[in-house]
C-alpha cells in the first residue's frame, strides 16, 4: 500500500509569509520526480517555479489557484510508491512552521545543478513542449548556453497552428490567462504589450481597474496588481530589514583588498577566450568569500530560538538587483565546493533567472551567510570605466543568518608596496556578523583568510 | 566610412545591438533611445548584464568583444560602428 504525503507551500525567502499557486503544471494522476516544476508561485515578491522533491503519483490538488495560503500549507496530496522507496529528506510531513525555525526545509539533499540545465530544457520548457508535441531537440535555444525557452519553442514554427479559439497557444502571463478567463475574454483577441507582444494582466479588458481582481472564492488577501508587486517587494523587505535591526546585535568590520593580481590573473584568461565563457570579478569574490566562510563556523549558520545552528556546507545567498526596484537573495547551494567557472555559470543563471523571474524555489531556499553588492556585478552600475558606486557597504544581515558579507567598487587607489606609493586596483571588503553568535576576532580572522582567498585565486595554477 | 563585411549590414548590427539590449533591459524603448547616450548610466548596466550584451553580440554576429575593447562600445552609436566594422 502507498502511503501519502503532503506537498506543502515551500518558504522561499527569509520575508516570505504566504504564497499562491498561479498555475499548476502537474494533474491528478501525473507522475513526480525530485526536481520536477509542479507549479508556478507568485511569493508576493516573484513568481517562482516550485520543484517538488518527491518522488510518487499525484493524489489531489488541495490549493486553488489564487488562494493565498501560508508557508507550510498543504498544496497536493502525492501518492509515494512505496514506503522503502520514500526519500529519507522529506519536506512533507513538516509542520506548517515559520521559515525561521526550520530554515533548510526545502533544501534538495543534492546540489542544485543550473550549470547543466543551462544546457538541457527546463521542467518547464519540457512541459510546454510536451503538451505542443514538439521535439526539443529540433528547436534552436536562446537562452543562456544555448537553453530552449518558452519563446523558441513557440516561435519555432515547429509547433502545430493554433485552432480557432485555443488561447492555451497564446503566448500570456498566467495571471492575464486567470484574468481573461474570469472576464470571459479570448486571449486570441487581444493586444499584447509584453516581449513578443505576450498579453499581460494589463492588457485584458476589465481587469485594469483595480488591482485586487478576486476570485469568487479566493481568500481576503489582495489579489496582486503589477503596481502592488513593488509596494509589496518594499514592504516585505522593510519587515525584515526592521526585524534585523530589532533583534540582531550587529557588529561591523571592513578590510581593503589588493585585487591587481587577480584581475590581470583573470584579464588574461579571458583574452582567450569567448564572452560566453569569461569570468567576471564577482565569480572570484563569491567563491573566496564561500572558502573563506567554510572555515568560519561562527559566520555561517542560523541563529534560531534555541541557538547557533552552524550549517555544513555553504550556500550563498548572492543579493540581486532586480530592473524596476527590488532586490532578491537566490543562493548558490554548496559553494565552498565549486571552482571559478562553475560559480560564474551559476552566477550567470541566476541572476537570469531572477530578472526574468523565472526563480525556482530551490533557488530561493535559505542561504547559510549572504553577500551583497558585489561592486557592480549584480547591482550598482557597471565598473567599466564607470565612476558610480560606493567604496563600501555595511549590510543589514538577513535574520536568522548571522552574518553578510559586503564588496564595494573595485577601484583603483593609491597603495603602499615596500614602502613605496604605487596605484592598485582595490575593494573594500565589509563584514556585518551577529555578535551573539560571534566576535570581532572571529570577524577579523574571516577577512583576513578572505583575502588570502582571493589571493589563493590570483596565483592558482589554471584547470585543464 | 564603414566597412561592411559581405555578411553584415548595418540594419543586421542595428537588429542585434538591439535585439541584445532588450535581452537584458526589456523595459527600456530602444526607438526612442538617444544613439549617443552613454549606455552604462542611461540604461543602468552592471557588469553582469554588459557581459550578457557582449555574449549575445558574439551570438548573434559572430563577433567577439575583447575585454580591452569594452569602453569602446559606450553608446549605441560607438556600439554599432565597432561592431560593423570588426564584422
Amino acid at each position: 500500500m502507498s502511503a501519502e504525503l503532503v506537498y506543502a507551500m515551500p518558504s522561499m525567502g527569509a520575508d516570505m509569509e504566504q504564497g499562491t499557486v498561479l498555475e499548476w503544471l502537474v494533474s491528478p494522476g501525473d507522475a513526480v520526480h525530485r526536481g520536477d516544476v509542479v507549479a508556478r508561485i507568485d511569493t508576493e515578491k516573484a513568481e517562482v517555479d516550485a520543484e517538488i522533491w518527491m518522488e510518487g503519483v499525484v493524489v489531489a490538488l488541495l490549493a486553488q489557484p489564487g488562494e493565498w495560503l501560508p508557508v507550510g500549507a498543504p498544496l497536493a496530496r502525492i501518492a509515494a510508491p512505496d514506503r522503502t522507496q520514500q526519500p529519507t529528506f522529506s519536506d512533507a510531513t513538516q509542520p506548517a512552521a515559520a521559515p525561521v525555525t526550520s530554515p533548510v526545509l526545502e533544501r534538495p539533499l543534492t546540489l542544485a545543478e543550473p550549470s547543466h540545465e543551462a544546457a538541457t530544457f527546463s521542467p518547464l520548457v519540457r512541459h510546454d513542449a510536451e503538451r505542443l508535441g514538439v521535439d526539443l531537440r529540433r528547436v534552436h535555444g536562446s537562452g543562456v548556453g544555448g537553453a530552449v525557452t518558452r519563446k523558441d519553442l513557440l516561435s519555432s514554427g515547429l509547433a502545430p497552428l493554433p485552432a480557432a479559439g485555443e488561447d492555451c497557444f497564446v503566448r500570456a502571463s498566467p495571471y492575464a490567462r486567470r484574468l481573461a478567463d474570469h472576464a470571459g475574454v479570448a486571449l486570441r483577441g487581444l493586444s499584447g504589450s509584453g516581449p513578443a507582444g505576450a498579453v499581460l494582466a494589463r492588457d485584458v479588458p476589465a481587469a485594469g481597474e483595480s488591482s485586487a481582481v478576486e476570485h469568487a472564492n479566493a481568500s481576503t488577501a489582495p489579489r496582486p496588481g503589477r503596481e502592488d508587486r513593488t509596494v509589496r517587494i518594499r514592504r516585505a523587505t522593510a519587515e525584515l530589514m526592521a526585524r534585523s535591526h530589532r533583534e540582531i546585535p550587529h557588529y561591523y568590520l571592513t578590510l581593503d583588498v589588493d585585487l591587481s593580481a587577480l584581475l590581470s590573473r583573470l584579464a588574461e584568461r579571458n583574452a582567450a577566450r569567448p564572452p560566453a565563457a569569461r569570468l567576471l570579478p564577482a565569480a572570484a569574490l563569491l567563491a573566496a568569500t564561500a572558502r573563506a566562510a567554510a572555515e568560519a563556523p561562527a559566520l555561517n549558520g542560523h541563529w534560531l530560538a534555541d541557538g547557533f545552528h552552524p550549517a555544513d556546507g555553504v550556500d550563498l545567498g548572492v543579493a540581486v538587483s532586480l530592473r524596476g526596484g527590488g532586490l532578491v537573495a537566490p543562493v548558490l547551494a554548496a559553494a565552498q565546493a565549486a571552482s571559478l567557472e562553475e560559480l560564474m555559470e551559476r552566477l550567470r543563471v541566476l541572476v537570469q533567472r531572477a530578472r526574468s523571474n523565472t526563480l525556482r524555489s530551490s533557488d530561493l531556499a535559505m542561504p547559510s551567510v549572504t553577500v551583497t553588492n558585489l561592486g557592480g556585478a549584480t547591482g550598482a552600475r557597471g565598473t567599466l570605466g564607470g565612476a558610480a558606486g560606493v567604496d563600501s557597504v555595511l549590510p543589514i544581515i538577513y535574520p536568522p543568518q548571522v552574518a553578510m558579507v559586503g564588496f564595494g567598487q573595485i577601484r583603483e587607489r593609491p597603495w603602499a608596496v615596500e614602502g613605496m606609493l604605487t596605484v592598485r586596483s582595490v575593494v573594500t571588503v565589509s563584514l556585518a556578523a551577529d555578535h551573539r553568535a560571534s566576535d570581532g576576532h572571529v570577524g577579523a580572522r574571516f577577512l583576513t583568510t578572505l583575502a588570502t582567498k582571493l589571493n589563493d585565486l590570483a596565483t592558482e595554477k589554471a584547470p585543464t | 566610412m564603414s566597412a561592411l563585411s559581405p555578411n553584415r549590414s548595418q540594419q543586421d548590427v542595428e537588429r542585434a545591438v538591439r535585439q541584445a539590449l532588450e535581452h537584458v533591459a526589456p523595459e527600456i524603448d530602444f526607438d526612442g533611445i538617444d544613439l549617443d547616450a552613454e549606455l552604462i548610466e542611461g540604461v543602468d548596466l552592471d557588469s553582469m548584464d554588459f557581459l550578457n550584451v557582449v555574449t549575445a553580440l558574439d551570438e548573434l554576429l559572430g563577433v567577439s568583444v575583447p575585454e580591452r575593447d569594452y569602453p569602446r562600445l559606450h553608446t549605441l552609436r560607438a556600439m554599432i560602428d565597432y561592431l560593423v566594422s570588426h564584422g
